[in-house]
């Protein structure tokens, strides 16, 4: 039986970006907030110090600092003619577990999503015809908001966070040396680019030469000392190259613990408890409110937290989860296309192309997560789609993250995988050769759906999440198009010798490593029969639950998903505490 | 909002290691592993306490047996052979690290998924295997030990030709090769894996001894700060090889 604790205003299920944004927020504003976090308590000096953060094996390879499945996995699938099975081993993604979340191990990339992007469906309606949105058994849907509503949101976290960057669009004006794609900026970024190492430096003048306009790609890592608005100072990136799947031992990336926690640890109506699942939200009879959230210490001990507001502030798939088991909004039934919940996943379209030089030394090992070139000609809508038989796009980057030798040897095109000639084209490439990353965008499908599994069941006899997944004809296309634009300017760069393209072909792998932004399946819309939460991510059944995250994103579009979820989080925590809090109910009606 | 400031330098500069390393990460790696705590009213820090790694301990064999490394030495030196560029994967320890690997957290599917049922699944859902990576490599050698046999008329695979050798090797990679009661596939793709996470991880896991794997492709190792060569392009990094456990900080209490 559940002990039931003292009330409390506002509880926050799961401890990473969205939870912390959400916490400073609403404990600022007076309310008292209770976080909890089913991971440990993690922080710099003691988790990831730079004494033993570079170790390749232990966080990348045996996922030290990631989900451990052994205690909590999801079945998956391609299609709904086969058996979904248990995710065994990460692979395609990588699940972030503990205090930040998998804001720990990202590599900081800040990107806005374009204008257009928020209108996906209206937009590439109108220009390309209701063929180009209705294809592939596409559900595109827009945004019940723009772009301009949320760019305030998007400018408070890039303070928060210190990102670096280059404006190219600054209040309507198109700025030298920026994306000149990207909507209108309301301020520069806080901190100026990082210096640019060898390989971005020739993808850039190679992108320049073919007409493109190359700009350093938008950052959290730190390219000089940084005190953000709450007082938090983060410190200069030293390019160790081990930031994505790593905590960064220096201060460097911004994270929930380098730009939020010290502040929010010491508010006296902030606690956070952690080694604590949540296993259900409670409703009342009638199903309008919920009246707080059961969970499971890791002591085996229930309890009940009764509380006004439930904030699902966990990663996409445990949000969706949980509102599955709660019974919060219909089950997508992707037959009849009816119900919402699990409704619209969608992922990323990741392409690739190697290139290779004869007497280049790149250093790929001094690197930092997002120490990156970046051109955009190809993102979006940023270019004409007419008889390209796709939608989408994605920007093209040559990223030096650092030169991590188990995940990041390339050998050219045609070398085996092990052997004599495997070993002398490890040692001649490695210091010769690059990567160009093609990051797609990822459409909705009616099949692309999340539900509960009907045969496996989690370690708390829970039924498990089930992913049904693949990619269709618009993603294949679409990656073969953006990838055919990196192999041109590989090859236009200055001393290489070969290339080696790959584009995103066949199904979805769970195997290998592609990018941890799942999105949707807790997507926002303009009324309840084709969303599960409004523009201000509440829920629209039942109205003190707000649900965080990229889950809320109706398809995915090419660029990482941080950025965009923070700023959807500080609009919604606007609206809670401007007009929720003095007259709870529904903020939009149904 | 609150302009107090927190300066966290003062607390990187006291971050020298102390502490069990095993107990310690075991407690602290994963969900539900660790007492329930309550945090508030301070960042919680507490002097001397750091998720150190879990370093191996030398000496004699912990999971191989003789008949193993019968196979598992010759094997690992077809997959990295020796040659004037850099050191075999024998040459390197990576036995060593295989070994290690297996007694240990690794060995025993820590952070797989091993519940059933366990029917076939297709490529796209990766590995669907009841065993953990030690049952792998255990219930594995001995097949592979007996198609040798069975194809090469008795013969043991540390008898064979390195021809022979590495024919073996690709029929077990391709899935040509049919063991007896093991996936012969799904075994070389685990090993492969291992064997290049042996050559090239830090050497305090126990294989790429003396950063031999490093030197060979020029990768400078655990070093913490490259601020003044980000802008030197086209030159050699002239840091010399360092391992976690080279570094200043580093203390074995």
């Amino acid at each position: 039986m559940a002990t039931r604790l003292p009330p409390i205003d506002v509880v926050l299920v799961g401890f990473g970006w969205t939870g912390a944004i959400m916490g400073q927020q609403l404990c600022d504003a007076g309310l008292d907030v209770l976080a909890l976090e089913r991971g440990v308590w993690r922080d710099t000096p003691t988790d990831f110090a730079p004494t033993f953060a570079q170790d390749e094996l232990r966080y990348m390879w045996r996922h030290h600092l990631f989900q451990n499945l052994a205690n909590d996995t999801l079945t998956i699938r391609n299609n709904t003619n086969q058996q979904a099975l248990p995710m065994r081993r990460l692979g395609s993604f990588l699940l972030g577990n503990g205090v930040g979340g998998a804001g720990v191990h990202w590599n900081g990339q800040i990107w806005r999503f374009l204008p257009s992007d928020f209108k996906a469906y209206s937009h590439n309606r109108e220009r390309y015809g209701n063929a180009a949105v209705k294809a592939y058994d596409m559900t595109v849907q827009d945004y019940p908001f723009t772009y301009e509503e949320i760019e305030p949101y998007y400018d408070m976290f890039d303070k928060v966070c210190g990102t670096t960057g280059k404006a190219g669009n600054l209040r309507g004006q198109i700025q030298p040396g920026g994306n000149p794609f990207e909507g209108a900026r309301s301020s520069e970024y806080p901190n100026p680019p990082l210096p640019l190492t060898y390989g971005p430096t020739l993808f850039a003048e190679a992108a320049a030469k073919l007409g493109h306009k190359p700009f350093p790609h938008p950052n959290g890592n730190m390219s000089r000392p940084y005190t953000n608005p709450l007082g938090v100072q983060l410190g200069q990136c030293t390019y160790c190259g081990f930031c994505e799947k790593f905590g960064c031992g220096n201060y460097s990336k911004a994270s929930a613990q380098t730009t939020i926690l010290p502040y929010l640890m010491t508010k006296s109506n902030f606690s956070l408890r952690t080694e604590c699942q949540v296993l259900k939200v409670e409703k009342t009879a009638d199903g309008k409110r919920a009246t707080g959230v059961t969970y499971i210490d890791s002591a085996g001990k229930e309890f009940f937290q009764p509380a006004e507001i439930v904030i699902l502030s966990a990663y996409v798939l445990q949000n969706v989860h949980l509102l599955l088991l709660s019974g919060i909004g219909k089950p997508y039934d992707p037959k009849s296309g009816e119900g919402v919940v699990g409704k619209n996943y969608a992922y990323q379209t990741m392409g690739s192309v190697n290139v290779f030089f004869k007497d280049k030394i790149l250093n790929p090992f001094i690197g930092a997560g997002s120490l990156a070139s970046v051109v955009d000609e190809f993102n979006g809508d940023n270019f004409d789609h007419s008889g390209l038989g796709f939608i989408g796009g994605g920007y093209l980057a040559q990223m030096n993250t650092g030169g991590r030798p188990i995940e990041m040897i390339y050998t050219p095109e045609g070398t085996p995988r092990w052997g004599l000639a495997w070993k002398q084209a490890a040692a001649q490439n490695y210091l010769r050769s690059l990567n160009i990353s093609c990051h797609g965008s990822m459409m909705s499908h009616r099949g692309n759906y999340l539900d509960l599994d009907p045969t496996y069941r989690d370690g708390f006899g829970r039924p498990m999440l089930r992913m049904t997944f693949d990619f269709t004809d618009n993603e294949r296309k679409m990656s073969a198009y953006i990838v055919g634009k990196a192999a041109e300017i590989g090859r236009a760069m200055d001393g290489a010798s070969s290339i080696k393209a790959a584009s995103r072909k066949g199904s979805w792998s769970v195997v290998p490593y592609q990018t941890t932004h799942n999105t949707g399946g807790a997507i926002t819309g303009d009324n309840p029969r084709n969303s599960v939460i409004n523009k201000y991510l509440q829920n629209w059944d039942v109205s003190n639950v707000f649900v965080m995250g990229a889950g809320a994103y109706p398809q995915n579009a090419g660029y990482n998903p941080t950025a965009t979820l923070a700023a959807l989080a500080y609009h919604s925590a606007a609206v809670i505490k401007n007009q929720y809090l003095k007259n709870p109910g529904p903020l939009v009606q149904g | 909002m609150d302009a107090k400031r927190f300066d966290r330098r003062g607390l990187l500069i006291g971050g020298v290691l102390v502490g069990s390393a095993g107990a310690a990460s075991a407690l602290r790696d994963g969900q539900l592993g660790a007492p329930p705590q309550n945090y508030s009213g301070t960042l919680p820090w507490k002097e001397g306490v750091a998720d150190v790694p879990p370093i191996a301990e030398p000496g004699g064999f912990r999971f191989f047996t003789d008949a193993e490394r019968a196979f598992i030495e010759p094997a690992i030196d077809r997959l990295i052979p020796p040659d004037s560029h850099g050191p075999s994967a024998s040459q390197a320890d990576v036995h060593v690290f295989l070994d290690r690997q297996l007694a240990g957290l690794f060995g025993r599917g820590d952070h797989f998924y091993l519940g059933g049922p366990w029917p076939k699944g297709t490529p796209e859902q990766g590995y669907q295997s009841r065993l953990s990576p030690a049952q792998v490599y255990r219930a594995t050698i001995p097949a592979i030990e007996g198609y040798v046999r069975e194809k090469f008329r008795g013969m043991k695979f540390i008898q064979l030709p390195v021809g022979g050798q590495d024919q073996v090797l690709k029929d077990l990679e391709s899935g040509k090769a049919a063991l007896a009661n093991a996936d012969g596939q799904l075994f070389f793709t685990m090993f492969l894996q291992n064997v290049l996470e042996g050559y090239f991880s830090d050497p305090i896991y126990g294989g790429n001894k003396d950063m031999a794997a490093w030197k060979m492709i020029g990768f400078p190792g655990a070093h913490y700060d490259y601020r003044e060569w980000a802008g030197r392009h086209g030159q050699r990094v002239p840091f010399p090889q360092v391992s976690i456990k080279g570094r200043p900080g580093w203390s074995e209490a």
